[in-house]
């Protein structure tokens, strides 16, 4: 592509100056003031926020760990909790292995981009689009799967109204969005796979079955520990399915972590208890990954 | 599922070719099943959107749109009169999603030239660039994709807000203006690999490092640097939590927040279900053109950053 000029030998080592620092500091001047400004302060200013009583109109006044002591006994935090794990075992629990089955389909059947692609698309669109959507498609009077489950005889699901299933429709409307990404994480992952492995494998007779819980799943594991944490972190933080479907109704049995600290602090303008409720959603997030990370061995490969 | 055995024992070579087996038959049957699924939403988007909503309940399952009419996208585009659109079954109050279209176009655009300018440039820093604490620093940066944006978001709202911000484009796409973890690690990669000779000999003939950068780094980057534009243009698009905390005013309201109100707003009763769809498919069009126009791009990218 580019022609690469010869240089003298001893002219390359002469000029390379010890340090480029001044360079350095110009080019990354604009990204570090967004990463000051945006990040690092917003996160320091978060875990301050915590420890105040801060109306969104006053000042925030230091009151210790109040918020925290409040928090633990406020049913509706201990509810959020409940129904935010809820959902994320529904959803990255089939999400997960949905997408494990599709990308070994992907394998064995084509490696057909177009495939790829059409597979792709749900989560091209937002999650609003998507929300929407399934709104549509889930309704209780018209919408086409409550005309199908009429049609073979079954009795109509308000999916979104019903308390018992407007989480797994919320989970289910997510997985539809995300299960071909994920398929194509996983798919990217098993092509780091050497064929040989394969090879020896069908040459010591192991079925394609044995193959993949011996083989493929183990040798997955540090692809899988990595999606996984992306993916549960993710999921946790739902929200804009829930906004534009249920609002956290049916009487709280979707209102997510999320969900709620957006109440607290924008609906009932209390800052200070919504930044306390988001640094206990930004542990339990940072522990799930540490303790993923460490039981999934994610550094480790067994290929060696 | 145990079906999908292969008989190694004798002939495996020939095994694949002719001969019929219910493994793949049922491979087959799951993958296109998934496609539908995938793939069927979106029809039934485009034909409840080309239906008359009065007249959807007539014939709820019908596969073809029911009485047939571009009265859902007039409406949605501000193109009908009041009449005509509450005679279809819409809510009468005036919708007019071309000022949202062009909010998520500002909006996008700018987050996306001004993130993936400033990345490139941070990029060059941390892979070019010889400099004490680089490797710690480029530490600092990606441990800001362990902070979940909700946590930061409530931070960034008061900031916002003290700056006089709100309800402005520049409050919107300040926060990602500047750079993104991602967008940082996702162009080093490509940096790191670019041969270290020519940067040399470029060097020699007195060129410093702005000229560098824009005159040999940025050119052998388009591949990348494309890439991580429509990554980061399809995110900004689909953002709806930020855009809805500070750029809820008609002036700088984006697609995904204006589809919620509009849904929010039309009747629980009877809903304009063709206008819904109509204005989905609205919002959803310049991510699926872009997608058409570099899907392989797009797929390639998520490979590539899956396996790191």
């Amino acid at each position: 592509m580019v022609s690469t000029t010869t240089i003298e030998p001893d002219a390359g080592t002469r000029r390379r100056p010890s340090s480029d620092l001044k360079a350095a500091l110009m080019f990354l001047l604009p990204a570090s003031v967004g990463f000051i400004a945006f990040y690092l302060v917003p996160t320091i200013r978060g875990i301050y926020y915590s420890f105040t009583q801060y109306n969104i109109l006053g000042t925030p006044t230091w009151i210790g760990t109040d918020n925290f002591e409040k928090i633990a006994t406020d049913p509706l935090f201990w509810n959020a909790l409940k129904v935010t794990v809820y959902y994320v075992i529904l959803n990255i629990g089939f999400q997960t292995i949905v997408a494990i089955l599709l990308a070994v389909l992907m394998q064995k059947l084509t490696k057909s981009i177009v495939m790829r692609g059409m597979l792709l698309l749900p989560w091209l669109i937002s999650n609003v689009i998507a929300a929407m959507l399934w709104f549509w498609l889930l309704d209780y009077q018209i919408g086409l799967v409550n005309q199908f489950i009429d049609w073979i005889g079954g009795s109509r699901t308000a999916f979104f109204a019903e308390e018992a299933w407007a989480i797994p429709t919320i989970a289910f409307v997510n997985i539809w969005r995300h299960m071909g990404y994920t398929a194509l994480l996983v798919f990217a992952g098993m092509q780091t796979i050497p064929k040989y492995v394969y090879e020896a494998a069908s040459i010591d007779g192991a079925s394609e079955w044995t193959q993949f819980w011996r083989m493929t799943l183990p040798l997955l594991r540090p692809v899988l520990a990595m999606i996984l944490v992306i993916t549960v972190t993710g999921s946790f933080q739902v929200f804009d399915t829930v906004a534009v479907t249920t609002r956290g109704g049916p009487v709280n049995v979707t209102r997510v972590m999320q969900y709620y600290i957006f109440q607290k602090a924008f609906g009932e303008g209390q800052f200070g208890y919504g930044s306390a409720l988001a640094v206990i959603l930004f542990v339990i997030l940072a522990a799930l990954a540490a303790i993923q990370l460490r039981l999934l061995r994610a550094g480790e490969s067994d290929l060696a | 599922m145990t079906t999908i055995v292969a008989t190694a024992t004798d002939a495996p070579v020939r095994r694949s070719k002719k001969k019929f087996s219910w493994g793949k038959f049922a491979a087959w049957f799951f993958m296109i099943a998934f496609l539908i699924l995938s793939l069927f939403p979106f029809y039934w988007m485009l034909r409840t959107a080309l239906s008359t909503t009065r007249s959807l309940p007539s014939d709820p399952s019908s596969l073809l749109p029911v009485d047939f009419t571009f009265g859902a996208f007039k409406r949605v585009l501000g193109l009908s009169t009041q009449e005509q659109a509450i005679a279809e079954g819409g809510s009468g109050a005036s919708v007019n999603f071309w000022l949202f279209l062009r909010n998520s176009v500002i909006y996008s655009t700018v987050v996306t030239v001004g993130q993936v300018f400033f990345s490139s440039m941070a990029a060059y820093a941390f892979a070019r660039l010889r400099w004490p604490g680089r490797n710690i620093v480029f530490g600092i940066f990606l441990g800001a994709l362990l902070v979940p944006p909700i946590f930061t978001s409530l931070p960034n709202f008061i900031f916002i807000k003290d700056l006089g911000l709100l309800n402005t484009f520049a409050g919107m796409a300040l926060p990602t203006f500047f750079m993104t973890p991602f967008a940082i690690f996702f162009l080093r990669q490509f940096f790191l690999g670019i041969n270290h000779e020519i940067e040399e000999s470029a060097s020699l003939d007195g060129a410093g490092k702005w000229r560098t950068f824009f005159k040999i780094i940025l050119p052998m980057s388009t591949a990348p640097i494309t890439t991580l534009g429509i990554l980061t243009f399809i995110t900004a698009w689909n953002d709806y939590f930020w855009p809805l905390l500070v750029g809820n005013t008609d002036q700088t309201r984006v697609l995904t927040v204006a589809l919620g109100v509009f849904r929010s707003q039309t009747p629980a009763g009877a809903p304009d279900w063709a206008g819904l769809m109509a204005a989905t498919l609205v919002a959803a069009t310049p991510v699926l053109i872009l997608f058409f126009m570099f899907a392989r791009r797009i797929i390639d990218s998520i490979g590539y950053s899956g396996s790191k």
